[in-house]
């Protein structure tokens, strides 16, 4: 209860100075907990929007396979960041690879499919060989089990990587022109990176929408969440359901992926940590096995993350806020599963994990 | 036991070569992946045997004898024939063995045509000369070839050997290697007996057993053996068969024996004993703490380390005069009781809103504390309460007036961590078989129905909460007197998840367990900065502790040394089915199913 | 007269639908009272929102005349109110002396303080807690003593988990038992011996009993009263006799005759 009044009236209070701080910066208000108040200027605010919102749908692809494991299987797999880390990785393989041919500056577009397509497929297959490997043989046991099984594989995970590509950052190879300049859309400027990443984002989002809403697959994926038994007694494979379904939320991560790559061109063991631990907050946001609420939980979370620090923190005067980005995010996760654990639009779980 | 038919031994050249190729290519993709990941090339520098074997070649060595073993292994089903082991057996993992040589063969072969480097770091000629001895490609394959088909069928033969064969070849291969292991140990404890004579005939003087005193070691770790054999277990039951005065008796004797030895033992032991044994203390101290929570109480907190950084933070702002904003310059004692205070107070106010969550949510949500805690003392809004990532160093040692033990003092600081570890091993052994711990047990089992019987399970729970942050808190204190400093990322989610590992390891919610757990990984791999008898393996033993936790959830939940109840539990199913076999009569109670004969129920 | 446990107008409803609706009873002390109905009638929800883990939608729960309505079920269970659950849930993995000690917990007091510094009274009410144990266990006879008090509960037998679980119950000395289905899945013999033993529960300890059951025979030879349920309204009360020529009963239990369908 106290720490609940507490956040809420400290979160009430920065919105309030920020906005006063907006209105007019030399206002008593603004100047209380900041006297270097300044207001932040329309261009600086929509750099914020659009760079939350990139990073938001990047955190909103991963959430997905969070949202769709919980959804089937009912436990958390605390490894699918490392999955997506496996895919930057593969990403900056490839990548470098066609660099080092000069292909990567003659025919950019032809790479990327082809390093998409492949990150896709390398971060699919570690999702498959994870759930059949650790998994599977865990399916039955208390809900604690795969959880702590699952930060086993992504510690193992992470310091496989380590071993085999060394400690260092990888950097993505120079992007084109094209892709680094700023673009104005409706007074928004943005750049080619983060409009490829929103457009492939969209992209994929109804490709998924497309398998689990109209097609067999993604029928018998409703019914497996819904319940497994009754699903198998229906003639399901229950199990290719669930290998399929670690493999959708594999390909996500691997789209995520690559997209991360291109957006913060650097790559070390430890990049699916964070990623993976705020894509795990905008599922629960969203509401866990709720695979809309994921991607509207992960831009929630993205813009948060990016636009709290200087509207919340800023104007309370805490200095170095752009270094509590993390602690912002993780206090989303916290407020969240203390005010409204179903998350913002409901938890969809399986019958075996209703109360 | 029932009786399980015995067939003959199934012809010799008649294999199942499907589970051959099946874990051969297991053994392969392993062997590869060992070796890319750095393993060989970093152990090589640990030698066992001077000149022979290095720590290198036996990471690679082991994967062929345990696919062998496995791959000739017969699941013994009841009511099914079973073919005796024999000759067929040992030529499957011969098969097995060679079938996983091949992963090495393309290894090098690749590694000599192909320089991918770029990515991966290990390959290229540092692994190839490793993998080769230096000896030529030809060599290498056939040496390997060879070698792995001989293992594979070691591996295999262990199922041929008769019990007394089987326990001399074993306890000959890990007593030689554990005394390498141990021979920084035994190095620094010698000198302290005046034995140094001794660690100079046995170990080789740039590291490692000499071929002579390997084969010595070799042959007196199995006779050994076999002298004690079923002495150890004998005595255990004659222990536990006493009752009343007499087991009274007994156990004070050995509890006074075994408080001796700790006690002794030190004071013959260097720097790098001491130094070892109080990091094995100071994770002990932690797993203790979350063995009442995840243990007994059943409550995932991965959020540990924040509790650990309270207690260190506390102690050096209370006691460093380079505090930046707050610097009382207190001494330890008091500064330790007021981190305790600080550190229940901790536990409260993270447990209280979480502890109505579902586990895993829970889980999830510690961790993010556990994070938000380190992210505050690293970020420049406490740097001037906290020093930022500095830290807070100048802490100084501990002073109980009558002595003062500093940081650099090691045996000082053995003790001081022996206190608090029997300190933290009283504790948790009292709570446990109180009215506190029944509760926390039943609320493990089942929560709905301990609150049902009466237990209010949000008071219980925080209790777990509050005494494992009160006993992480100590553990806290003494690292940073002992290191006299506290950096922000001395407290990263890794010491959660590395005090977790320890725990299941060594078995949750037994005491015994977390001892050896803490022994067995921090002693010989090292925590998460602290080096372990092993040392070389640096970054690898996170690895190690990912699979560790793994293969622990999959196959042995219950822990290395379980706590009784807990190893029946996690094994329940199969309980239940030998119980089965064995009729019911001896599970159930035996007049049930005489009267279960009577007639049908007559229900409406 | 007051009763030892009155129910007012007692409403459950689950998103609309009504386990229960307009329940009114009352127990008095020292009675066995059998709830029947057919499967679904909330049997089963009735017990829940009595001993607090479903929050009734309206009316009032009285027991000694206090309400117990909104308490947690670890209150109620203080206040002398203990169960048992219809698939039997001990704690399987502690000790068959454990399961009745902890359920001592709430008629004990000792805390951390004691336990560290093994106080006397910490030592005496261990003591207490190790006999009163004993005491309840070697109610069932031969059943539950001796080798089988340090063995995990798991071991037992399916009748024993169920003799168990009512000592778990008596161990939190309540007033008011309530038993969920106590010879579900037992034998005629089984059945019998436990028929008995509830008599005794009350001859010997003076509990008053609720229970939940299905088999008539146990009904029937054991309890004062009968109320019968059928989707959730209380559709008899009585003695045995009465209840079971009641037609509205019979109706519940076999349905309506033919002529009245069409």
């Amino acid at each position: 209860m106290v720490i609940k009044t507490l956040l809420v009236s400290l979160v009430v209070i920065g919105v309030v100075a920020f906005i006063a701080q907006q209105i007019d910066p030399s206002n008593a208000f603004a100047q209380w907990r900041n006297p270097g108040a300044r207001a932040l200027t329309a261009d600086q605010f929509k750099g914020l929007v659009i760079s939350g919102l990139s990073q938001g749908v990047l955190y909103g692809l991963i959430a997905l396979g969070y949202s769709m494991v919980y959804g089937v299987l009912g436990f958390i797999n605390f490894a699918h960041g490392e999955v997506f880390m496996v895919s930057v990785y593969t990403g900056y393989i490839a990548s470098h690879k066609f660099a080092a041919n000069g292909m990567w500056e003659s025919n950019f577009l032809l790479c990327l499919v082809i390093v998409l397509v492949l990150a896709t497929t390398v971060a699919t297959a570690t999702a498959i060989l994870m759930e059949r490997i650790a998994y599977r043989p865990l399916r039955n046991s208390p809900r604690l089990i795969p959880l702590i099984t699952s930060i086993g594989v992504s510690f193992f995970l992470q310091n496989a990587v380590l071993g085999f590509f060394g400690p260092s950052t990888r950097s993505y190879p120079q992007l084109p022109e094209w892709l680094s300049k700023q673009y104005s859309i409706i007074t928004f400027e943005i750049s080619g990176t983060k409009l490829m990443v929103l457009a492939v984002t969209m992209v994929s989002m109804a490709g998924l929408w497309y398998l689990v809403e109209r097609t067999k697959t993604g029928k018998a994926m409703r019914a497996v969440a819904e319940d497994k038994e009754i699903a198998s007694l229906m003639g399901i494979n229950v199990n290719r359901i669930i290998v399929t379904t670690f493999g959708v939320g594999g390909a996500m991560a691997g789209v995520a992926g690559i997209m991360f790559g291109l957006l913060f061109r650097a790559v070390h063991p430890m990049t699916g940590f964070l990623p993976g631990i705020k894509a795990f907050t905008a599922a629960v946001v969203g509401g866990i096995g709720n695979l809309g609420g994921a991607m509207t939980g992960g831009i929630a979370l993205g813009s948060a993350e990016s636009i709290a620090p200087m509207m919340i923190l800023e104007p309370l005067g805490v200095p170095g806020v752009t270094q509590l980005k993390d602690a912002v995010a993780f206090t989303v996760l916290v407020m969240v599963l203390l005010f409204k654990p179903s998350g913002l639009f409901g938890e969809q779980l399986s019958s075996e994990d209703r109360p | 036991m029932t009786e399980i038919k015995m067939a003959p031994a199934a012809k010799v050249l008649d294999q199942d070569w499907r589970n051959i190729f099946r874990w051969g290519a297991i053994c392969a993709i392993t062997l590869v992946f060992i070796s890319l990941v750095g393993m060989p090339a970093k152990l090589d520098l640990r030698l066992i045997i001077n000149p022979t074997l290095s720590l290198g070649y036996v990471s690679l060595f082991w994967i062929p004898v345990m696919f062998g073993f496995v791959a000739s292994t017969h699941i013994a089903l009841e009511g099914m024939e079973v073919s005796r082991p024999g000759m067929r057996d040992v030529l499957t993992g011969l098969f097995t063995g060679l079938t996983g040589s091949f992963g090495l063969v393309l290894l090098i072969l690749g590694m000599n045509n192909f320089d991918i480097t770029d990515p991966l770091v290990n390959w290229g000629p540092p692994l190839l000369d490793l993998l080769t001895t230096g000896r030529g490609i030809g060599t290498g394959i056939l040496g390997w070839m060879a070698a792995s088909a001989f293992l594979g069928m070691a591996g295999a033969s262990l199922h041929v050997l008769t019990p007394l064969l089987r326990r001399i070849v074993s306890s000959a291969i890990l007593g030689m290697i554990s005394i390498a292991i141990l021979e920084d140990a035994i190095d620094d404890l010698s000198e302290g007996f005046r034995l140094e004579w001794l660690v100079d005939l046995i170990y080789a003087k740039r590291g490692g057993l000499t071929n002579k005193s390997a084969i010595i070691v070799a042959i007196v770790m199995a006779a050994v053996s076999v002298l004690a054999q079923g002495k150890v277990k004998k005595a255990k039951a004659n222990f536990f068969a006493l009752e009343g005065p007499a087991r009274k008796k007994w156990s004070v004797v050995l509890f006074a024996g075994t408080a001796a030895v700790v006690i002794i033992l030190p004071m013959f032991a260097g720097g790098y004993v001491n130094s070892l044994l109080a990091n094995v203390g100071i994770f002990l101290l932690l797993a203790l703490g979350l063995n009442i929570v995840v243990g007994l109480a059943g409550i995932l907190d991965l959020g540990y380390v924040a509790f650990f950084a309270v207690g260190g933070y506390s102690t050096a702002v209370l006691t460093s005069p380079q505090s930046p904003w707050f610097a009382p310059e207190i001494g330890f004692v008091p500064a330790l009781l007021v981190s305790v205070v600080l550190a229940g107070i901790a536990g409260l106010a993270i447990g209280a809103p979480v502890i109505r969550m579902r586990g895993d949510y829970l889980a999830i949500v510690t961790l993010g504390f556990g994070e938000i805690i380190r992210l505050l003392f690293m970020s420049d809004f406490l740097k001037p309460y906290f020093g930022g990532a500095q830290g807070i160093v100048n802490v100084p040692g501990v002073e109980l007036g009558f002595l003062t033990i500093s940081g650099t003092d090691p045996k000082g600081v053995f003790y001081l961590v022996l206190a608090f570890s029997a300190l933290a091993i009283y504790i948790s052994w009292r709570l446990q078989a109180s009215r506190l711990g029944r509760s926390w047990m039943a609320i493990r089992e089942d929560e709905q129905v301990a609150e049902a019987m009466g237990i209010n399970t949000v008071n219980s729970k925080l209790m777990a909460f509050v005494v494992g942050a009160v006993l992480a808190s100590f553990a806290g204190s003494i690292m940073v007197a002992r290191v006299g400093s506290v950096f922000p990322n001395s407290f990263m989610i890794l010491v959660s998840i590395i005090i977790l590992v320890v725990v299941i390891v060594g078995g949750m919610g037994s005491i015994p367990g977390v001892i050896v757990g803490s022994f067995v990984l921090i002693g010989v791999l090292g925590g998460p900065r602290q080096p372990g008898l092993l040392q070389e393996f640096g970054q690898l033993k996170l690895l190690i502790y990912g699979a560790l936790l793994v293969f622990m959830m999959l196959k042995r939940p219950e822990g290395l040394v379980p706590s009784a109840r807990r190893s029946q539990e996690l094994h329940q199913d199969e309980f239940l089915q030998d119980a089965w076999f064995k009729g019911d009569d001896e599970a159930d109670g035996s007049d049930e199913q005489t009267a279960s004969a009577e007639g049908e129920g007559a229900s409406v | 007269m007051s009763h030892l446990l009155e129910i007012k107008d007692l409403q459950v409803t689950f998103g609309g639908l009504n386990a229960l609706s307009g329940l009114n009873f009352h127990i008095d002390e020292g009675e066995i009272v059998s709830v029947i109905g057919p499967n679904g009638a909330g049997k089963t929800t009735f017990f829940n929102t009595i001993s607090g883990l479903v929050e009734p939608t309206s009316g009032d729960i009285l027991f000694e005349d206090e309400s117990i309505r909104g308490l947690d079920p670890n209150q109620v269970t203080a206040l002398g109110i203990a169960r048992t659950f219809q698939n039997v849930r001990l704690f399987p993995n502690m000790t068959i002396m454990e399961n009745v000690m902890v359920a001592q917990h709430c008629r004990t007091s000792q805390n951390v303080i004691g336990a560290l510094f093994q106080t006397k009274a910490f030592k005496k009410e261990e003591e207490e807690i190790r006999e009163n144990a004993k005491e309840i266990l070697s109610f069932f006879g031969s059943r539950l003593v001796g080798y089988r008090l340090d063995q995990p509960a798991f071991v037992l037998s399916y009748a024993n988990r169920r003799r168990l679980e009512i000592a778990r119950a008596m161990a939190t000395r309540p007033r008011l038992m309530l038993l969920d289905e106590p010879v579900a899945g037992m034998n005629p013999k089984e059945t019998a011996e436990l028929t008995e033993l509830i008599g005794q529960l009350r001859s010997e300890w003076g509990f008053t009993i609720v229970m939940i059951e299905h088999d008539m025979r146990v009904v029937r030879d054991v309890s004062d009263r009968v109320v019968v349920l059928d989707h959730g309204v209380p559709i008899a009360q009585g003695s045995y006799d009465e209840v079971s020529i009641n037609p509205d009963v019979v109706e519940a239990y076999l349905g309506r005759p033919v002529e009245n369908k069409s």
